[in-house]
């Protein structure tokens, strides 16, 4: 490798040819501020549209400053990063920004959290001297994500997640000069748009112009109210990203405390999301078997590769975009979406609790859970299998609002029978995850045999589209996985050309999977923030006795005591979904 | 106005029919590109284009000849060569006449072009508000293939070379290069940072050389008569001709093709025909948006890309706009940043905040309500936005408020601390009155006012209340007696 000899603020270094000013400055300690910029280097994701311009330095010999983000280093370079001129220049340049964004710090969901705000304190703003204009746009809010674009700064990350990384095509830029801002096409809603609402846009933006919906004031009524019953169900991400938002490292387990302060809250019942993603293995495990008995035996209507479909966003993404493939996906519901009407027939029937009067709280890792328990075939006459979905940020919010001193909880459990889970269940919040628990139950299931290794760990790790060919007992079994949706596309796209030998595909909308949730704390681009969330889930599947979703005991009762067998008629009925074609559904007014 | 003139782009405009090919061939149509084709390797044309000292007759002033030689450099499976006709500097028509007036030999140097890069497309970018253009631009594309100067085997050759159209949609920033690339990939018309310029990776990201129509005028005349000829017209580091959209207070407007070194006294007094109504010459603004306005004192100075520069200015595409007393040069700064505003993209921040900005404080200052320390952040602020921008329109978007105050430092303050425009262009820093001695009470003006701002009995002097009176002049229009004048 060519190596770059040059000089910044008075430091000689050497780097590598086509290392941006940025990275190089990075290498001798010195962090050049920005605010367009941004990475999740292990995900090949980087956006350096050179836009903000607050990453300008001085290069020797050159008219004009350049930006570092974009800017080659070149032999014999001599740049400065904070001279006169450009402070000078930084500053005006951040000032202008702020000249054009609403001071509602005090109200504003972004606030503490918001990149813009730290930049303003970094470069010691104290006033703004420009007056003028500032944009005004319609708020817009999607059952899912509010849209403040007023506060948008067009740094383009969301352009990025939506159009390069997730391949959706919701968001993009519009108008132009001083009108420019990040929209759906035409300005029309979001909703109207084929967003997906994975999220992604929100887990990047640096201020507030790209929100969650807030659905905690819901919550507090419900909990409030003395005739309800409300149980809560948590995410398998949701414990190993909450602490951090009590200053707790990333990658740390809060199982125990996330129980002990959901009680305090004052749920009635503290329940678990992996309960249902065990039950969504036996559903999603049976089918595949059945796919692939049926399909081993020749029936040619037995459509292999089956995709997982326990992702809301996937779920929306290919009812936009592959609709003709709608029935390839598993139709076994989301955990989630399990949990709701398990929860309200058979847990609150047997406690002899009206359906109305049962308020089901989810806390996801995830915004497109808001659409999803939303969705009008997961009501029974209008009352919502799952009533509210809270992100992790929305839950770590609540637990402040209520004086709750988090890490000084005691580690408690979850309440039965809906709070027991297996190692396979924890999984589920990371890529990979789902399909390594399904391999666990079908291996056993197909072969009749134990499986003695459990740890599948050819299906782990955080490349973009992994392959690997499981043995179930001299029959090889061909699994994908992709996350982030992007990638998903290409998976879709050689089923369709029928370049794709798989028996199994595995599909996270997001990044990482769970754990890189749209409603997750912001990793504000550190990578090592998901591996970290991915290392403590696999640490709890670790640590669990019962390791398969199909030995958990609560899973066995229910099963005789309720559900019958999987596929049965009560599961088709409670625990499987289908798809619609929503293609036609993108950009018309009503 | 033919003296002082020499015609190398504009040849053929108003001379042949353009629709004919015939006509164009007549006058050693395409024998450059026979010449170049069958005589020269491509190192030895490109080495003619260096030597001409042709520059970018776009703005730029890049050599062509050097840019042509990067390009041919770049390994790559598939070059190619695009002309830029996005012409959108206020009042320029440069382009235009030179693709209405004489499209082949645009398609001729365009062959040359890419014969010598190495690249076997073309494309040209136009502005689709120039229907008549691209008509005559298809008709010659048509007379071109059907004559075997595009298509297959040119002249006999093994050289393919063939060329499409790209229609922009009127975007000013769609004229630099990199935006121009972008908007025919068909993404939005935004640029991005360079290097990697478009030379090295351009058009779907390969090697694409991007030229000017007016600079591609010159090249079939420097083939056909010498790089030596070329290089004799103009100054020492300025070669040959250029075209500028005269305009504004002078008795002569129209386009104009003069060699470099022609001083701006030549400009105006010969070629214009001097200043309209003998009025006295005040500024004359070039480089459209991105240039700065050049006084009295520049008035001797030989125009050529460096001297511009050096006095505050640019060569730009060739937008020439003379004014004398009644142009106000804080309006005049105000009008550019105006254009500036509505043509950014948007993408950084020093030039969509920033540009509007210095609308608002110019603004002000016509409004009266301007302050000194409005001065120092219109300095100030003009000179973050050139240091900092993303492209060539963020950079030199300011020109016209530095220049401005440059020059005319005193209309500011007169402005700010008087609340004077001595042009009288600012309205809100005019009044009405009525001159007592001079008005006999005719009630007519009171009648006219539209918005009832005056008041007074018959036969007795009336008054103009300065809080009602919205400065529209009706009043002043309107008397007989000319009792009513402004300060």
């Amino acid at each position: 490798m060519e190596l770059i000899k040059l000089t910044i603020d008075g430091e000689l270094l050497e780097v590598e040819k086509d290392t941006s000013i940025l990275k190089a400055a990075k290498t001798v300690g010195i962090e050049i501020p920005t605010l367009c910029f941004f990475e999740l280097k292990d995900m090949g994701i980087e956006n350096k549209p050179g836009g903000c311009r607050i990453c300008v330095v001085e290069i020797k010999g050159r008219r004009n400053l350049a930006p570092a983000c974009t800017t080659r280093v070149e032999n014999g370079m001599i740049i400065s990063t904070h001279s006169i001129r450009v402070l000078n220049a930084r500053r005006t340049v951040l000032e202008l920004i702020l000249s054009d964004h609403p001071a509602e710090c005090l109200t504003c969901a972004k606030s503490g959290s918001c990149e813009l705000q730290s930049m303003a304190q970094q470069l010691g703003v104290r006033e703004i001297p420009f007056q003028g204009e500032q944009s005004a746009y319609r708020k817009d809010t999607s059952p899912a994500i509010i849209r403040d674009i007023d506060k948008c700064i067009m740094c383009r990350r969301c352009e990025l997640m939506c159009n390069e990384v997730q391949t959706v095509g919701a968001l993009s830029a519009v108008n132009r000069g001083f009108m420019a801002v990040v929209a759906p096409a035409f300005e029309m809603n979001l909703e109207k748009s084929p967003c997906t609402y994975c999220g992604q846009c929100v887990s990047v933006c640096p201020t507030g112009a790209l929100t969650e919906v807030d659905h905690s004031r819901n919550v507090i009524n419900a909990l409030a109210d003395p005739a309800k019953t409300v149980v809560v169900q948590t995410a398998p991400a949701v414990r190993a990203a909450l602490g951090e938002e009590f200053g707790l490292m990333p990658g740390t387990l809060v199982t125990g405390k996330m129980a002990a302060a959901l009680r305090r809250l004052g749920f009635d019942y503290v329940f678990d999301t992996d309960f249902a993603a065990d039950l969504t293995i036996m559903e999603e495990g049976s089918e595949l078997l059945d796919r692939l008995t049926r399909y081993l035996k020749g029936d040619k209507n037995a459509n292999l590769p089956i995709l997982t479909s326990c992702c809301p966003g996937w779920v929306n993404f290919f009812e936009h975009n592959f609709p003709e493939l709608r029935d390839i996906p598993s139709t076994a519901k989301s955990p989630q979406q399990m949990f709701g009407p398990i929860a309200k027939e058979y847990f609150g029937k047997k406690l002899g609790i009206d359906r109305k009067d049962l308020i089901v709280v989810s806390i996801m890792p995830c915004l497109a859970k808001k659409y999803e328990c939303q969705r009008e075939e997961f009501k029974v006459n209008g009352d919502p299998d799952v009533n509210f979905s809270l992100s992790t940020r929305e839950l770590a919010q609540l637990i402040k609002q209520a004086n709750i001193d988090f890490n000084s909880l005691p580690d408690e459990g979850f309440d039965n029978p809906l709070g027991e889970s297996t190692g396979a269940s924890v999984i589920f919040g990371t890529t990979g995850g789902v399909i390594e628990a399904a391999c666990r139950t079908a291996y056993e299931l197909f072969t009749g045999k134990k499986l003695e290794k459990v740890d599948f760990k050819e299906l782990r790790g955080f490349e973009n589209i992994r392959h690997a060919t499981i043995d179930f007992d001299g029959l090889p079994i061909n699994i994908g996985i992709a996350h982030g949706l992007g990638n998903a596309r290409k998976l879709l796209e050689d089923i369709q050309a029928g370049r794709n030998q798989f028996h199994a595909i595995e599909i996270m909308a997001c990044p990482g999977g769970c754990i890189g949730g749209g409603g997750q704390p912001f990793h504000h681009g550190n990578s090592e923030i998901l591996k970290q969330r991915a290392a403590a889930l696999y640490k709890e599947d670790d640590g669990k006795t019962i390791r398969k979703s199909h030995e958990n005991p609560f899973i066995i009762e229910l099963y005789k005591e309720f559900l019958g067998k999987p596929l049965g008629e009560k599961s088709h009925h409670l625990l499987h979904t289908k798809y619609f074609d929503r293609s036609s559904s993108v950009f018309v007014e009503e | 106005m033919s003296q002082k003139q020499l015609r190398i782009a504009l040849r053929n405009c108003g001379v042949i029919n353009p629709e004919k090919i015939e006509d164009y061939l007549a006058r050693d149509g395409y024998q450059a590109l026979g010449t170049v084709l069958t005589t020269l390797s491509p190192e030895a044309a490109i080495e003619i284009i260096k030597k001409s000292g042709l520059r970018g007759r776009g703005g730029g002033g890049f050599s062509t000849g050097l840019k042509w030689e990067i390009t041919r450099k770049v390994k790559a499976d598939q070059k190619y060569v695009v002309c830029n006709a996005d012409e959108g500097d206020p009042g320029a028509f440069m382009d235009r006449s030179v693709l209405e007036g004489d499209p082949h030999s645009v398609i001729e140097a365009m062959a040359i072009n890419a014969y010598c890069t190495g690249a076997n497309k073309g494309l040209v970018y136009i502005r689709a508000e120039y229907p008549m253009a691209i008509d005559r631009l298809l008709t010659a594309l048509k007379h071109a293939k059907e004559y075997g100067f595009l298509g297959e085997n040119i002249l006999g050759t093994d050289f393919d070379f063939d060329i499409e159209i790209r229609y922009g949609a009127g975007a000013f920033v769609c004229g630099e290069e990199t935006a121009l690339i972008h908007s025919m990939e068909g993404l939005r018309g935004e640029p991005t940072v360079k290097p990697p310029f478009p030379s090295e990776s351009g058009y779907q990201g390969k090697p694409t050389n991007v030229n000017n129509v007016e600079t591609y005028a010159n090249i079939p005349v420097i083939i056909n008569k010498g790089w030596e000829w070329f290089s004799r017209i103009g100054t020492e580091k300025s070669k040959g001709t250029k075209v500028f959209a005269l305009a504004g207070k002078i008795n002569n407007v129209g386009l104009i093709e003069v060699p470099m070194g022609t001083t701006l006294r030549e400009v105006i007094y010969d070629i214009g025909g001097g200043m309209q109504d003998g009025a006295e010459f005040k500024a004359v603004q070039t480089g459209g948006p991105s240039g700065g306005c050049l006084t009295t004192k520049h008035l001797d100075t030989p125009i050529d890309y460096d001297n511009l520069l050096e006095a505050g200015s640019m060569m730009g595409s060739g937008g020439m706009i003379v004014m004398d007393s009644n142009n106000c040069m804080v309006s005049i700064a105000k009008f550019y940043l105006e254009f500036t505003v509505e043509e950014s993209c948007g993408k950084c921040s020093p030039c969509r905040i920033g540009n509007k900005r210095l609308y608002e404080l110019l603004e002000k200052i016509t409004q009266g309500n301007g302050t000194m320390e409005d001065l120092d952040k219109l300095r100030n602020l003009s000179s973050v936005i050139k240091d900092t921008s993303l492209c060539g329109l963020g950079q030199t978007s300011p020109n016209p408020v530095l220049s401005t105050m440059e020059n005319f430092y005193e209309e500011y303050l007169e402005h700010v601390t008087f609340k004077k425009c001595r042009s009288s262009i600012c309205k809100s820093l005019m009044t009405y009155i009525v001159d007592e001695e001079k008005c006999i009470g005719c009630t007519l003006c009171a009648r006219n006012c539209p918005v009832n701002a005056i008041t007074g009995e018959r036969k007795q002097a009336h008054y103009i209340d300065p809080e009602k009176c919205i400065k529209c002049g009706a009043c002043m229009e309107k008397c007989k007696f000319s009792a009513i004048f402004t300060n």
